[in-house]
């Protein structure tokens, strides 16, 4: 296969841009500068120590790539050149370039050449060149055949006396200008050219090597001359097994952990700035650097291509990196004002580059690193005594003896550490940023030069909205009856977004008889796996709306010289009032800003065929006026009317903003976008996304101002209008949040979508750089709809002259859209299984499986050929075998009823099929077999982000464990199940409190990226080694690569959801714009898993609105093993799409938790199983047909579909499946199905040592005590232990302290995960992340080594995500938790030092106590249990999350307390009973005095001695809805007067 | 809509019947109207399904959930036009229709359906009280002529939909009223007749011509239709009764109901009638079980019948159906019409034998128990049980089981219309060419298309064939299906 910088072509659906990384990273460093060899060495001892957070491919020996990135080590290469006669001069003089060459020996002359070429071009003088000594002896086969010739050049500083930086800008110069000419030169075999790093400062080596590789490989880095003051070193993980030397880290600059979310829109903002930018400092230099970024080049690279022009341009690099990853100060109250105004000046500048990262940078004079707002990606750093400093990823990566560690600090999200090796000191965040924001009066430049729209004198007079023929409008732009009522309706009301249910069983827009709005086409992506989501509620404060319309300055002038005046807006959505300022803009802004409008319609006389020239002279006008000086280009569709058509507003938009882009204009002229045709959601994210720095919804503002006296409530109509610009706001939060990216400004013109449904040519002139599958239509047919709209609104069609169109979206209407869900195919599906009736089961699915006229979905236009040797149908697998293949989907219980829940999981476990217990948890009794041999037991235990009810129990208890990354319905965002739904028998199973809302954040927390999923695996697998661990993914643009990296990440198992999954509550919006058809993402997910010869180690499922046995037969020859169904068989059940499961009223007893709506459930687990052996009985008449015997046979056989002849709809008909049918050509012997089982390298774990030496106690309960030295590589330590306990001892474990383990190191991740009760793990040394997560009742104690001179409460102990999840169990932690600490903690109780950010997050129950500082947004989202915090400075108020929690002293209540007699402390219930008494006084002096015996903290004695001064500074934080629950459940207790025993009134026992 | 948990809070009340006693005594509507208020409630019970089985249970697909949630807010008006908008006349539909809906409703599942019917009764009752039903005059005429032929439910709604697309349209009617079966087969208890001369009154202002009294086929021959019209449709009804061929069948006495029926409503809006059937003292035998012989019942009992009895050949269904595999479908079940509370006895699995006469009058008649047995192919057949015959009096027998096919003499056979193996006029209903007969310009519609039907299936094959007669005429059409 030909392979384009080791990568693939883009074949099928393969395509390599959807590739992604993550990684380990770190660097070490002399903060006086000291250059040694030592320091190398640590660099590679570090890479070494990160090995499990790489991944290998199909082949051991082939790593993802790993490299270093040191400072010219002047001494070597002195040496080393005048071995070969070339003296170099004096260091700083002379640059080295490290090149990858071609291996064919033509093209690396040519190369060489080209080189050579510049440097003299350039004015600088050619030293020599140097062959790089390498050993490929440990290299892999693949790695070996990719690997280039690796040589490096010298050159010396021209003759004219340059300065360091401008000798630096020459070499960058001869490499840009070197590798476009020979990028020029077009060469077939010059595919290994790269150059790693041009400098005179820093050199880089990497390659596709395996971290332990780097060292052996570049023999250089072990040669003891070979000095470095800093060493920067990366171990990557990516999605695929392809070689890519080039793709390895460190860039020039940077070594990067995470990923780039709104790399399209960064690379369209750059591209459109080439026209507008110059450089003092580059001069006419700067021509020769176009283009910036090569098209298909990563994230990392591209952000490092980026970061260098603004080097190059004369920004140090801490000042650089902060204007590309700003920390959050929009919405930062505590942020100081001149920082402020820093990061104000510099948004207008550039857009941040948004995502999940951790960026470890360095020019050789400093080296930092910082971390993205939202802090998602772990950074942990320590200082020694004699003046080393080491960053990485994680700690115990250096061996360095204790007591010359004189600080360990973490990175804090939005915060830069940066050392000055020149001046040979460390620079605080604090003092960095406070020097950085006073170097310039950026306050006053902003007061000169920025104007906020909001604060611009109201207009006296501003055109009303247009309600004349409001209707015909209506009709033009496509609304219906379902847009006013379901949507309009509820955000004009409620000011949020509505909540629906159950999946989308309606047709793509491409298949929809109906004329759709061009915004259906375009589908949201959203973040799984290799980065996470974001909560734009909970975590509101990295949030922003803030836009800026009209020009930027000049990227490279950043000291105001050329003073541009910019346009600030709080929000993108612009009212009335704001609309009539940006028309006259020349004379509110006082001649600063000039707009022009140009309009969106035209003649209706031109018809369908009109638009396409329309359009073109559009996007001229734009750029005329642009030329001429106008800054706001404002397009409006308002005079659409009888004769006038409007382009779709999200074409102009595009079509426009991409023209500008091209001419490099954009950046001189804002955006705007005036349209009735967006209403919803996700209409503003399409025009934010492809362009629009503002929209005004002028249309929609008329209809719920014309709505407004047939609202149930009554309104004014500002109040209105600002309901519904709150609501969308919250909604394009949530669009923007589901791809992790945190502001609108980098929202904007990002493209985060995919198209279903239109051709290449017409995305690739409007939209250029959308992917899109299946083709589609074009213009074509999108004007066509657009006209067959005109037509309708102002027809005399009685139906709709005096009402809209019905919409039929969002519920079956007669006149509305389609829906697969018919009430005929109910009515059958019911029937038949209820009758065990076939041919009734055989009308159902010719209902549903004959779409000749009905198109609905993909599938439905495949046909299946069979073949002309059919097989009798005998000779086909029986039914019994095929069923084992299907799964019910994951449905909890909460969402639907025990009743139907539990006939479902009896069903498949008569059949040996599985079911899912969804995120609920499952009730222990459940485990054990019912007296009938039947058991309710849910062979596929789901761990979602909530991890509510995941104990090692349930854990231990699964044959699946399926981590959900994303569901379907809403891939994401996160789950909440409302207060109401929350039953006493709910809230047991989910170890919560009956009647308290539960919400499930949108990301897992302890999965921020690829290598952390691979820990999570890790983890599961350790818990029960017995179960196959599975990951579900939701199908998009990128999934099949996604899907490789989760196989590499050892999954055993992933699922392929379609975007129409079934739901109990979702945002409309997300219903029906996230994600697509899983007949897209199945056949990615085949085609790069074959690719990647890794299909075989994994099972492949597919599900989304699987109904009949021809859905399996199609989703097989897509390349799936197993099936999962969810909305069917709950059909069968008795389900008839009410399509109210988020309203608790089901009236079948399903999706409620009523008892009188439960008693109406009818369901039977004979109904399902007929239901599974009828469509078995289908797949094997279709079998039959194909001449197929094993099932096995069918899957990947995508050779056997073919589009069904004669569709001739009119969109439909330009759909080509060609993509999706593509079997990749593979070798013999590359398996296309599951085949062969993973390598969890579990043998290597420090458990089997543990689970020896507990034998006495696993077996007989007998007390034992266990030492052990640990290291940052023993991963997940106690994990299997604790399954041992769970398996042979349930939830309750063994008794108090039955295991104790002394431990002295630095442990791996997840230390005491899922730790079971009776296990004690005591640690004297450090942890990283995640340690007890999932606490089962075990306890866990961490204090820092006896002989480490470090005060404990002012350094780090654990990491991030500590006790995420915990269920119960106790934790005491002598020093500084980082962020996230306590997240959905429901039981357990905990003590700490301080914590970081988002501490409590979610939270449900248990205690917390903070002896120390506690970071922002402690208690977002706590909804249970109670916090103290030690407030010594009595600002923990500012940095408190105040929506859900109030804070309040804590009295003394001696008298109280004593009154009751001493009792125990209830630190493994989930409610307490100390809860309920308020005893806070003597509980939280007992967890202090605990705290101090455990691990002798002096803080904790200081406080205790000190108790009467200490108390009033504690603060408690009590969750409103926990104080009702509490309050409830007293009133309870008074009620039933029984002098019950306390342990009863625990909701949870 | 409606109210979220309407369906938990409120129990189904439907319209109280005045008492028999009473109402036997009059040809008046019985059934009267619950005050805004309870009717408000009785919409809030609707659940607003994701999936209004309601809406396709219904044959005009009245949009079902709008209209509920309407009410309970107190939207009449607008109720009223949703309603419209699938439905030319709900006040005919409101009264007579077994409401399918309300079998389909998705609270018959296990609870009692929302009282569809009678919100939608309310509803147009209301309208007309208000005065928010005026003709909907077009704005605009095409200068087409179009001839329905037959003015029963189908033809009415069929002429009002092309009167109101611009069409010149002419309803012929052989009778001296229009109104087909509504007029003559329903009896004024059912419904009252003004209710139809309403709807003429606002067909007459939207331009549809009225012709009674033409008997195309007989009075007027086809040929003359076809040329004087652009098109037809043929919206006759399916006329032809099935009859009882036993001994006996031709003395006086025996009667087909559409013999008997249109007499009393005749009376009742103040015709003389010679020698009119009266079952007055005398003792009633009505044989059929259908909606026609709950009539001839109701009608009996106000003339002063002695007794009525009704027979039905099919056994007695169950009372209950099973719900689980029936619904949403049209179960099958004992229904107890109003007229048989009113005083008849019922008997099932009957087969009558012979009639027995005096003086070429009917005086008793034999019957006999039968016994279905199912055969291999799931049809029946019906075998006598040994010593079940018995004869009782009967000087009054009404024949009302039902309507094998139109009358095929005079218009059907002179335009040599394609029919179907059934005997019905051959046309489709969906797809290209439906409605269509074998003759250009010629369409069918209604029982006379379809064999015996509903109300509502009349209304709406006259609509959806309105549709297809504008798109012949014009090329395209506006109006809804």
């Amino acid at each position: 296969m030909e392979m384009k910088n080791g990568l693939p072509p883009r074949q099928g659906l393969y395509d390599p841009k959807r590739e992604h990384d993550a990684c380990g990273v770190g660097f070490v460093a002399h903060i006086k500068g000291r250059k040694s060899h030592d320091i190398v060495e640590k660099g590679l001892t570090i890479l070494n120590n990160l090995r499990h957070r790489g991944a290998t491919g199909a082949d051991p020996l082939h790593g993802d790539g790993a490299g270093l990135l040191v400072q010219i080590p002047d001494a070597f290469f002195r040496e080393e050149m005048a071995r070969q006669g070339v003296k170099l001069p004096k260091a700083g003089a002379y640059g080295v370039g490290m090149v990858f060459l071609p291996r064919d020996p033509a093209a690396r002359a040519a190369c060489v050449r080209e080189i050579e070429r510049a440097i003299v071009n350039e004015g600088q003088q050619m030293l020599g060149w140097r062959e790089v000594p390498v050993d490929d002896a440990t290299l892999g086969p693949t790695a070996r055949s990719t690997m280039p010739v690796i040589r490096q050049v010298f050159v010396g500083a021209g003759r004219k006396q340059l300065d360091r930086d401008a000798f630096e800008r020459k070499l960058y110069i001869i490499r840009k200008a070197s590798g476009h000419a020979i990028r020029a030169l077009g060469l077939t075999n010059a595919g290994e050219f790269y150059v790693p790093s041009f400098s005179h400062r820093t050199i880089v080596y990497k390659g596709m090597l395996l971290a332990e590789q780097v060292g052996p490989f570049f023999r250089d880095l072990t040669d003891k001359r070979f000095a470095s003051a800093l060493c920067l070193a990366h171990q990557r993980f990516s999605t695929n097994t392809f070689p890519t030397w080039d793709l390895a880290h460190p860039f020039r600059f940077i070594a990067h952990n995470g990923e780039i979310n709104t790399l399209q829109g960064n690379l369209n903002w750059i591209k459109s700035r080439q026209a507008t930018i110059h450089s003092k400092l580059l001069g006419e230099d700067l021509d020769k650097i176009w283009p910036l970024i090569y098209d298909g080049q990563s994230d990392s690279a591209s952000f490092d291509n980026a970061l260098e022009l603004l080097l190059m341009g004369g920004y140090p690099i801490a000042h650089a990196m902060m204007l590309m990853i700003p920390e959050a100060w929009a919405g930062n109250p505590l942020m100081d004002a001149r920082r402020r105004a820093f990061y104000e000046y510099h948004a207008a500048l550039m857009e941040p580059w948004d995502g999940p990262a951790a960026v470890a940078f360095t020019d050789g004079k400093f080296i930092g690193a910082t971390l993205d707002r939202n802090g998602l990606r772990p950074a942990r750093y320590f200082i020694t005594d004699d003046d080393l400093i080491v960053m990485s990823s994680e700690m115990g990566v250096l061996d360095i003896p204790q007591e010359k560690i004189v600080k360990k600090w973490r990175l804090q999200p939005g915060k830069m550490l940066l050392v000055d090796i020149e001046h040979g000191r460390i620079v605080s965040d604090e003092e960095l940023k406070r020097d950085l924001a006073a170097q310039r009066p950026y306050q006053d430049w902003l007061d000169r030069t920025q104007m906020r729209l909001e604060d611009i004198e109201q207009p006296r007079e501003v055109p009303t909205p247009d309600t004349d023929k409001l209707l015909d409008r209506q009709q033009a732009f496509g609304y219906t009856q379902e847009d006013l009522k379901m949507l309009m309706t509820p955000m004009a009301m409620a000011g949020e977004e509505p909540i629906g249910s159950m999946g989308d069983d309606t047709p793509l827009a491409v298949l929809s008889n109906r004329a759709k709005p061009l915004y259906a086409y375009f589908r949201q992506l959203f973040a799984q796996v290799t980065n996470p989501p974001i909560d734009p509620i909970r975590e509101q404060l990295v949030m922003s709306l803030v836009s800026f319309i009209g020009p930027r300055p000049n990227l490279l002038s950043p000291d105001s010289t050329e003073p541009v005046m910019r346009l600030e807006v709080s929000q993108p959505i612009l009212t009335f009032e704001d609309m009539e300022k940006l028309r006259r803009a020349s004379t509110f802004t006082q001649g600063h800003f000039k707009s022009d409008i140009l309009s969106m319609c035209y003649p209706a006389e031109w018809g369908a065929s009109g638009m396409e020239p329309a359009l073109a002279q559009l996007c001229a006008d734009a750029e005329d006026v642009v030329r001429k000086g106008t800054n706001i280009v404002i397009l409006t569709d308002r005079e659409v009317s009888v004769d006038r058509i409007a382009i779709p507003a999200l074409l102009a938009t595009a079509a426009v903003h991409h023209h500008l882009v091209r001419a490099g204009l954009r950046t001189r002229s804002g955006l705007v976008v005036e349209t009735g045709s967006a209403r919803e959601v996700h209409h503003f994210a399409c025009l934010a996304g492809y362009g629009a720095e503002a929209i005004h919804p002028n249309l929609a503002f008329a209809t719920i101002l014309d709505l407004r006296d047939a609202l149930p409530q009554k309104v004014d109509e500002k109040e209105l209008v600002k309901r519904y610009i709150k609501a969308i706001g919250k909604g394009m939060l949530k669009v923007m949040s589901k791809m992790g990216i945190s502001t609108y400004q980098s929202y904007c013109g990002a493209q985060i979508f995919e198209a279903v449904g239109l051709s290449t040519g017409f995305v690739d002139k409007y939209f250029v750089g959308t992917p899109t599958a299946v083709e589609g239509v074009g213009l074509k047919e999108v004007a066509e709809e657009t006209v067959r709209l005109h037509r309708l609104a102002y027809s005399d069609a009685p139906l709709y002259r005096n009402q809209l169109d019905p919409g039929g979206e969002y519920a079956y209407r007669t006149r509305g859209e389609a829906h697969m869900w018919t009430p005929d195919a109910i009515a059958k599906l019911q029937h038949a299984t209820r009758a065990n009736n076939y041919s009734t089961f055989k009308e159902y699915s010719r209902l549903i499986n004959e779409q000749s006229e009905r198109l609905l979905t993909l599938r439905g236009l495949f046909s299946i050929k069979e073949s002309d040797k059919p097989l009798p149908l005998e000779e086909v697998e029986p039914a019994k075998e095929i069923v084992k293949r299907f799964a019910t989907g994951a449905m909890s219980l909460g969402s639907i009823s025990h009743e139907a829940h539990s006939t479902l999981a009896i069903a498949m476990n008569r059949i040996g099929g599985k079911s899912n217990t969804g995120e609920g948890g499952e009730d222990p009794i459940r485990f054990a077999r019912l007296p009938n041999g039947d058991s309710m037991r849910s062979a596929i235990k789901q761990v979602a982000a909530g991890r509510f009810g995941v104990t090692t129990e349930y854990l231990v208890n699964a044959d699946d464990l399926q981590i959900k990354m994303a569901q379907g319905a809403k891939p994401g965002e996160g789950g909440q199940l409302p207060g109401h739904k929350v039953s006493k028998y709910i809230a047991k199973v989910r170890h919560t409190v009956p009647g308290v809302g539960l919400i499930s954040p949108p990301p897992h927390h302890d999965i921020y990226s690829i290598e952390d999923l691979a820990q999570l695996i890790h983890d599961l697998k350790n818990v029960n080694p017995q179960a196959r661990v599975s990951v579900k993914l939701v199908s998009e643009i990128g999934v099949g690569t996604i899907a490789a990296g989760v196989a590499k990440a050892k999954s055993d198992h992933v699922t392929i959801s379609g975007h129409d999954g079934g739901t109990g509550a979702s945002p409309l919006s997300s219903l029906k714009y996230a994600g697509s058809p899983w007949e897209i993402g199945l056949a990615e997910t085949q085609q790069t898993l074959v690719l990647n010869k890794l299909r075989g180690r994994i099972s492949v499922q597919a599900d989304g609105q699987m109904k009949t046995g021809r859905d399996v037969v199609v989703g097989a020859l897509l390349g799936a093993d197993e099936f999962g169904f969810a909305t069917a068989p709950l059909v069968v059940e008795g389900c008839i799409m009410m399509r109210k499961c988020h309203l608790n009223t089901c009236p079948v007893g399903i999706a409620t938790q009523d008892p009188e709506l439960i008693r109406k459930f009818e369901g039977k687990p004979e109904h399902v199983i007929n239901y599974f052996f009828f469509v078995a009985e289908e797949v094997r008449e279709w079998m039959a047909k194909l001449g197929v015997r094993r099932f096995d046979e069918l899957i990947g056989r995508a050779d056997l579909l073919d589009v069904k002849a004669g569709v001739e709809h009119w969109k439909a008909k330009g759909l080509d499946f060609s993509r999706l049918f593509y079997r990749p050509a593979t070798a013999a012997g590359v398996a296309i199905h599951q085949s062969e089982a993973q390598d969890h390298g579990l043998a290597k774990a420090l458990d089997h040592e543990l689970i020896k030496q507990a034998a006495p106690a696993l077996e007989k309960k007998k007390a034992v005590a266990i030492q052990s030295r640990i290291y940052n590589r023993n991963r997940t330590v106690g994990a299997m232990l604790s399954g041992q306990v769970a398996r042979h001892h349930g939830h309750a474990g063994l008794p108090d302290d039955c295991i104790h383990v002394n431990f002295t190191g630095t442990a791996g991740q997840s230390f005491g995960a899922w730790l079971a009760h009776g296990i004690t793990f005591e640690l004297e040394g450090d942890a990283n992340d995640y340690v007890g997560k999932g606490l089962s009742g075990g306890r866990l104690i961490v204090y820092p080594p006896k002989s480490s001179p470090i005060v404990p409460e002012d350094n780090i102990i654990v990491g991030n995500t500590v006790m995420y999840g915990a269920i119960n169990g106790e934790a005491y932690f002598r020093g500084v938790a980082g962020e996230r600490f306590c997240v959905r903690n429901s039981g357990a109780t905990a003590v700490v030092e301080g914590v970081g950010d988002h501490g409590c997050e979610y939270m449900t129950g248990g205690t917390v106590v903070v002896l120390g500082k506690a970071g922002r947004n402690f208690a977002a989202g706590m909804s249970g249990g109670i916090a103290y915090v030690l407030d010594e400075e009595g600002d923990f108020t500012q940095r408190c999350n105040m929506a859900m929690v109030e804070l309040e002293p804590i009295p003394e209540e001696e008298n109280a307390a004593a009154a009751e007699g001493t009792h125990e402390l209830e630190t493994h219930g989930k409610v307490q009973i100390d809860h309920v008494g308020g005893h806070d006084d003597e509980m939280l002096k007992g967890l202090i005095q605990r705290h101090l015996l455990y691990t002798g903290s002096d803080r904790a004695r200081r406080v205790l001695e000190n108790w009467a001064t200490y108390l009033p500074k504690f603060v408690k934080v009590m969750p409103l809805e926990y104080r009702r629950a509490l309050a409830e459940m007293a009133q309870e207790k008074l009620r039933n007067e029984q002098p019950t025993p306390r342990v009863e009134l625990r909701a949870n026992d | 809509m409606g109210k979220i948990t309407g369906f938990m809070e409120i129990e189904r009340r439907d319209r109280p019947y005045v008492p028999v006693a009473e109402r036997v005594k009059v040809y008046k509507e019985f059934v009267r109207a619950l005050p805004d208020a309870d009717m408000a409630a009785q919409g809030a019970r609707c659940m607003d399904c994701g999936i209004p089985f309601c809406q396709t249970g219904c044959p005009v697909n009245n949009i079902i959930p709008d209209w509920n949630d309407l009410v309970y807010r107190g939207h009449w008006r607008d109720a009223l036009e949703v309603l419209h908008s699938t439905n030319n006349f709900p006040e005919f539909t409101g009264r007579v229709c077994p409401a399918p809906c309300e079998a389909s409703c998705t609270l018959n599942i296990n609870d009692d359906p929302v009282t569809i019917k009678s919100i939608e009764q309310a509803i147009i009752d209301k309208g007309y009280a208000e005065g928010w039903v005026p003709p909907l005059v077009p704005a605009r005429k095409t200068g087409k002529r179009v001839a329905v032929v037959g003015s029963g439910p189908a033809g009415m709604a069929c002429a009002q939909q092309l009167a109101r697309a611009g069409h010149d349209v002419t309803l012929f009617e052989k009778s001296d009223r229009i109104g087909g079966l509504l007029r003559y087969g329903i009896p004024d208890f059912k419904m009252e007749k003004h209710l139809i001369d309403r709807r003429v009154e606002q067909m007459g202002a939207e331009g549809v011509t009225f012709r009674t009294g033409v008997h195309v086929g007989v009075t007027m021959m086809a040929a003359e239709l076809l040329s004087q019209f652009d098109a037809v449709a043929l919206t006759g009804g399916s006329e032809k009764p099935r009859d009882l061929p036993v001994p006996g069948r031709e003395l006086a006495g025996v009667h087909y109901a559409m013999e008997f029926l249109p007499q009393q409503n005749k009376v009742v809006a103040g015709d003389k009638v010679p020698h009119q059937i009266l079952a007055t003292g005398k003792h009633v035998v009505v044989i059929g079980g259908g909606d026609t012989g709950s009539d001839c019942i109701g009608t009996s009992i106000r003339q002063g019948a002695a007794s009525v009895t009704n027979f039905e050949l099919m056994p007695m269904p169950p009372e209950q159906e099973d719900k689980p595999l029936t619904w949403p479908y049209w179960p099958l079940k004992l229904r107890t019409s109003s007229s048989h509370e009113e005083g008849a006895k019922r008997d099932f699995a009957v087969a009558t034998k012979a009639f027995h006469g005096k003086d070429g009058r009917v005086e008793s008649l034999t019957a006999c128990h039968v016994e279905w047995v199912k055969d291999a192919k799931g049809g029946g057949s019906m075998k006598e049980v040994p010593g079940t015959e018995f004869t009782i009096p009967a000087q009054l027998v009404l024949l009302a089981m039902g309507y094998v096919h139109p009358v095929h003499d005079g218009l059907v056979d002179q335009l040599a219309v394609a029919k179907d193996p059934r005997g019905n006029v051959k046309a489709t209903t969906d797809g290209p060419g439906c409605y269509a007969t074998s003759v250009r310009k010629v369409f069918a519609a209604g029982d006379m298309r379809r064999g015996q039907s509903l109300v509502v299936w009349a209304i709406r094959e006259g609509r959806q064939c309105a549709r297809e007669i504008d798109a012949f005429l014009m090329g395209s059409s506006e109006l809804p299906r």
